[in-house]
């Protein structure tokens, strides 16, 4: 086919479209994939019972910020990656501040600490549990997060992979906190890092094949 | 392009006929041995522009966007071509970093340049355009403009720094 009579073709009758709509997709797609989460923490391991106790201690709230800062940073690296051409910087130092100040925190609990507690800071009583708890809760918010990126336009796929798998990470990370009774920095800065990771690296590793358009 | 994204379709066609020689341009650039798939690649890359169109933001310079997608789709060709064809080299995904970097190009350095200079004042702009993208002397440059040779010196080089300060006020 002639480019011209392309051009011509895809001119005519072209219907308007909303700029902003790739924000609402990836609002709605991160809004769902909580809501998701949600009763299958509630099928799967329950409300922590003393969460309203932990809720009046400050580190609750900075383990709270820690997740939601993270989540924040996470959209907005998705957002940037789903459109041709948009600039990285910013987006990926949101992205390493939480990580960075959490273990800051972590480092100065642990000088703190007396040298026989350290260890316990660090493994709690759920370490093992939990990275695959929460990337087994990001589940939902994975696979809207992929559907809403690949309706926009990702060029990097495998970056945009790894992305909505943050992003989903920090979801479930969010759902899981409800759970999850670890409040000490060394434990949060490695295994819940390490919990959103895990989606990150599947995402990367599916990114190229299912992203594609 | 933001004509498009409300529906003028004149406007759009109109848009899309500019891309197309600069598509084109940047494919032969890029496409050695590949000289048939051109045309093929301009077509595939309007269709995309179409397609997408709901993915750029205004804000954004529309040539990063463009090229951004045309990269893409240069690379889903050669990613396919690697597939089919054994006795090329076989392009994977870290050969995508050849062109994810966003160098940018000679063409799309001069468009958005030329919008980025229509922002100064002639004071600075002319001086620019004279010395820096003609090459013409700092002595030349003042009998065209009529200034000093010292201000033309101050203009290029407050101009320049407006410039790069607008550019990474963009990022």
């Amino acid at each position: 086919m002639n480019t011209d009579r392309l051009i011509i073709a895809l001119a005519a009758g072209v219907e308007p479209v909303d700029p902003s709509a790739g924000r609402w997709r990836l609002a709605l797609s991160t809004v769902a994939g909580f809501a998701v989460g949600l009763p299958l923490l509630l099928l799967l391991l329950g409300i922590n019972p003393a969460l309203a106790q932990a809720a009046v201690l400050p580190m609750f709230w900075v383990k709270f910020a820690f997740v939601a800062a993270l989540a924040v940073a996470g959209w907005w690296t998705v957002a940037r990656l789903s459109r041709p051409g948009a600039a990285l910087g910013r987006p990926a130092i949101a992205l390493a501040m939480p990580v960075l100040l959490m273990a800051m925190l972590a480092l100065s609990a642990l000088t703190l600490a007396q040298a026989d507690q350290r260890l316990a800071l660090l493994l709690g009583s759920s370490w093992s549990a939990c990275p695959s708890l929460i990337a087994l809760l990001s589940l939902p918010a994975f696979v809207l997060t992929l559907w809403a990126v690949k309706g926009l336009a990702p060029t990097r796929l495998r970056l945009a992979g790894a992305g909505a798998g943050m992003l989903a990470g920090a979801i479930g990370a969010l759902v899981y906190l409800l759970y999850c009774p670890e409040l000490a920095p060394p434990f949060l800065v490695v295994w819940y890092t390490l919990g959103m990771l895990i989606p990150a690296a599947a995402g990367a590793m599916v990114g190229p094949r299912l992203l594609r358009w | 392009m933001i004509a498009a994204q409300r529906g003028d379709g004149v406007a759009y066609a109109e848009f899309l006929r500019e891309l197309s020689p600069l598509l084109r341009g940047f494919y032969r650039r890029r496409l050695f041995n590949l000289q048939d798939d051109i045309e093929d690649l301009v077509q595939e890359t309007l269709l995309a522009v179409h397609n997408k169109r709901h993915t750029y933001d205004p804000l954004q310079p529309v040539t990063a966007w463009l090229y951004a997608i045309a990269r893409y789709k240069l690379v889903d060709l050669l990613r396919a071509r690697a597939g089919r064809d054994a006795l090329h080299e076989p392009l994977d995904e870290s050969h995508e970093d050849l062109f994810a970097d966003p160098a940018p190009d000679a063409e799309e350095a001069r468009r958005d340049l030329g919008a980025l200079l229509q922002q100064l004042p002639d004071k600075q702009r002319l001086p620019i355009e004279y010395v820096k993208l003609q090459g013409l002397s700092v002595r030349e440059a003042a009998q065209r403009t009529g200034l000093s040779e010292s201000a033309v010196k101050i203009g290029v080089f407050r101009g320049l720094r407006v410039l790069a300060q607008r550019i990474r006020g963009a990022r």
